[in-house]
């Protein structure tokens, strides 16, 4: 019996020896696709999934400085009522608003003022572009290490040659009226050549029948500009509105250095009030309720910007 | 008529040499007074004409306060380290994305973009919170963590090998080569463009970057050169050293000034196909 069945079953297992790597294999083939793409699907949820259900859980939770989860106490949205009725962290949200327009308005108006005027391909038009594009090259922190000396009262760079004509500046960083003006025209100066690049790239793909049709028809410089170019562009600026609102959500070196949010709150951005509250002040709940509300603003900004480019865009992001 | 319009263009292009001076007026003002002995007073320390005789007191001295050197290798750590890393993850997530099928891929696509719009920055707290869970804290593969994965890059990757013929992979196929040769091989070599436009963004958004690392690291022998910079910042604000502030800042700067300079079409190219920084 036992050899009749060991030759029984020596068969069968021949068979099965024979199938069952083609099963694996093919199992394996299935696999495949899934196991190249884990590395990165694992870092993704440490890192982009992971912090979203851990604000939202920790924003739920009042846990003191220095203890552990077991001392948390639930607190349902009073971290939310504690940000929102927080009067620095309203401050910080209306900076935010206006550091975001004051700084995207003047960055596309002289991005695309820039490539209009060295999009054609000559030396001068070379040398202009480096030099309009540079210092999106260096890093936030550098241009705010330039810009401290700058806005230095009275010796500083803008007050020595404002002096030679007569004016006498006001104190960039002191004053609260003035201090995140002086921010955003660091901002400005630091972003507008990289999204210049942009807009040149975006002039290219307008057909030149297009803009000679309008030359054709007598337009002038302006008409051509308001009736051709910047229909065409539409897409182009629509991108780019996007890529520079985050950053202007998600980039806050300049205000660690120059700074600190003050003077008296003046130039305190969503962005450093989180890193205040979790970093120097230890509240984690409230940094967690914060970080949730922007996440949500940067959420709906991707998403109605989906909508408008998904009517025809040349980027890819 | 034609004279006008002549003496318009003219006007033009005088405003925009102007504009352009006045861009690139910072940028002057750190190459001469970095090169400003410390003597010619600060009264005149903003000025943008050159000092004869000049000197390289500022760099040492902002090379002795500063520990740059260090900073220079713990930076450099970082971006080599973190591009080596990422470049196995989005090569393999991209190829994935551009030749095979398979369920889910459209949905796993969309897991992707998400990273897009919440970038890593807007997760600090958090982040921090998973690296001193994972023991990375006060450690550089801490600082690199959050961007082993790149959306960005997958895309561009994806992009980059859907663009390429399938000829030379199939033929590869049939002479038994396994999977892992033919991207190797025949893949990365093609795709060397998307590379490198990849990490082109890369090494500069990390180059660059602060907040984060400002945030992971504690030892002052692990700093990366922002933080470094930063701190000499607030170092020479204390003692009205510009000179060498100017000097520290052109430390910082100069590696990917000369790096852009040396690459300029491939650093522009890049920059307009990422759009997003990471």
């Amino acid at each position: 019996m036992s050899l009749a069945g060991t030759t029984f079953e020596g068969i069968e297992s021949g068979a099965a020896a024979e199938a069952r790597p083609r099963r694996r294999r093919r199992l394996r083939g299935r696999l495949f696709p899934y196991a190249l793409l884990a590395p990165s699907l694992l870092f993704l949820g440490l890192f982009t999934y992971l912090p979203v259900v851990r604000v939202v859980v920790e924003s739920l939770y009042d846990r003191p400085h220095g203890t552990g989860a077991v001392a948390a106490t639930f607190v349902g949205l009073g971290n939310y009522s504690k940000v929102l009725a927080d009067p620095a962290f309203r401050q910080a949200a209306l900076n935010n608003l206006v550091y975001a327009l004051g700084t995207l308005i003047p960055t596309l108006v002289l991005a695309l003022a820039f490539a209009l005027a060295v999009q054609r391909s000559n030396r001068l038009s070379a040398v202009l572009r480096t030099v309009f594009f540079f210092p999106s090259l260096v890093p936030l922190v550098a241009a705010a290490s330039l810009f401290f000396f700058i806005f230095l009262p009275g010796v500083g760079l803008l007050d020595y040659y404002l002096a030679k004509i007569g004016i006498n500046g006001p104190n960039w960083l002191g004053d609260s009226d003035v201090a995140l003006w002086s921010v955003i025209g660091l901002t400005v100066w630091k972003n507008a050549g990289y999204y210049m690049l942009f807009y040149i790239a975006g002039l290219q793909n307008i057909p030149r029948d297009t803009i000679e049709a309008a030359l054709i028809d007598g337009a002038n410089a302006w008409q051509r500009l308001r009736y051709v170019i910047l229909p065409a562009l539409l897409p182009t600026t629509s991108f780019v509105v996007v890529i520079a609102l985050i950053n202007l959500l998600t980039s806050v070196d300049h205000v660690i250095v120059l700074t600190h949010g003050g003077p008296s709150n003046a130039t305190n951005l969503l962005l450093y009030y989180i890193f205040q509250s979790a970093h120097e002040n230890f509240e984690i709940g409230k940094a967690a309720a914060a970080t949730l509300l922007s996440v949500v603003v940067l959420l709906a900004i991707s998403l109605a910007s989906m909508r408008i480019m998904g009517r025809g865009s040349h980027h890819e992001a | 008529m034609r004279l006008e319009r002549r003496l318009w263009r003219a006007l033009g292009l005088a405003l925009l040499v102007a504009v352009a001076f006045l861009w690139a007026t910072p940028f002057l003002w750190t190459l001469v007074a970095s090169f400003r002995p410390e003597g010619a007073g600060s009264v005149n320390m903003a000025s943008l004409a050159p000092d004869t005789p000049q000197t390289l007191d500022n760099f040492r001295n902002a090379l002795e306060s500063g520990a740059f050197g260090l900073y220079y290798v713990n930076t450099i750590i970082v971006v080599l380290g973190l591009l080596a890393v990422q470049c196995v993850t989005v090569s393999l997530a991209g190829y994935a994305f551009a030749r095979l099928r398979f369920p889910g891929r459209d949905a796993l696509f969309y897991v992707f973009l998400l990273q897009l719009m919440l970038v890593p920055p807007a997760l600090i707290v958090p982040n921090l919170r998973t690296v001193v869970d994972l023991g990375l804290y006060d450690t550089l593969p801490g600082v690199m963590a959050p961007y082993f994965a790149s959306a960005f890059g997958t895309f561009l990757m994806r992009q980059t090998f859907l663009a390429l013929p399938r000829d030379f992979e199939e033929a590869a196929a049939i002479d038994g080569a396994p999977w892992w040769a033919i991207v190797w091989y025949v893949l990365l070599p093609m795709a060397q463009p998307g590379l490198v436009a990849f990490a082109i963004v890369s090494v500069t958004a990390h180059w660059n970057e602060f907040l984060w690392p400002l945030m992971v690291i504690n030892d002052p022998a692990k700093h990366t050169l922002t933080i470094g910079l930063a701190a000499f910042t607030r170092g020479a604000e204390g003692g009205k050293e510009w000179g060498v502030l100017a000097a520290g800042t052109l430390l910082v700067m100069a590696p990917l000034a000369v790096v852009f300079v040396a690459f300029q079409r491939r650093f522009v190219d890049s920059f307009v196909f990422s759009g997003v920084k990471g």
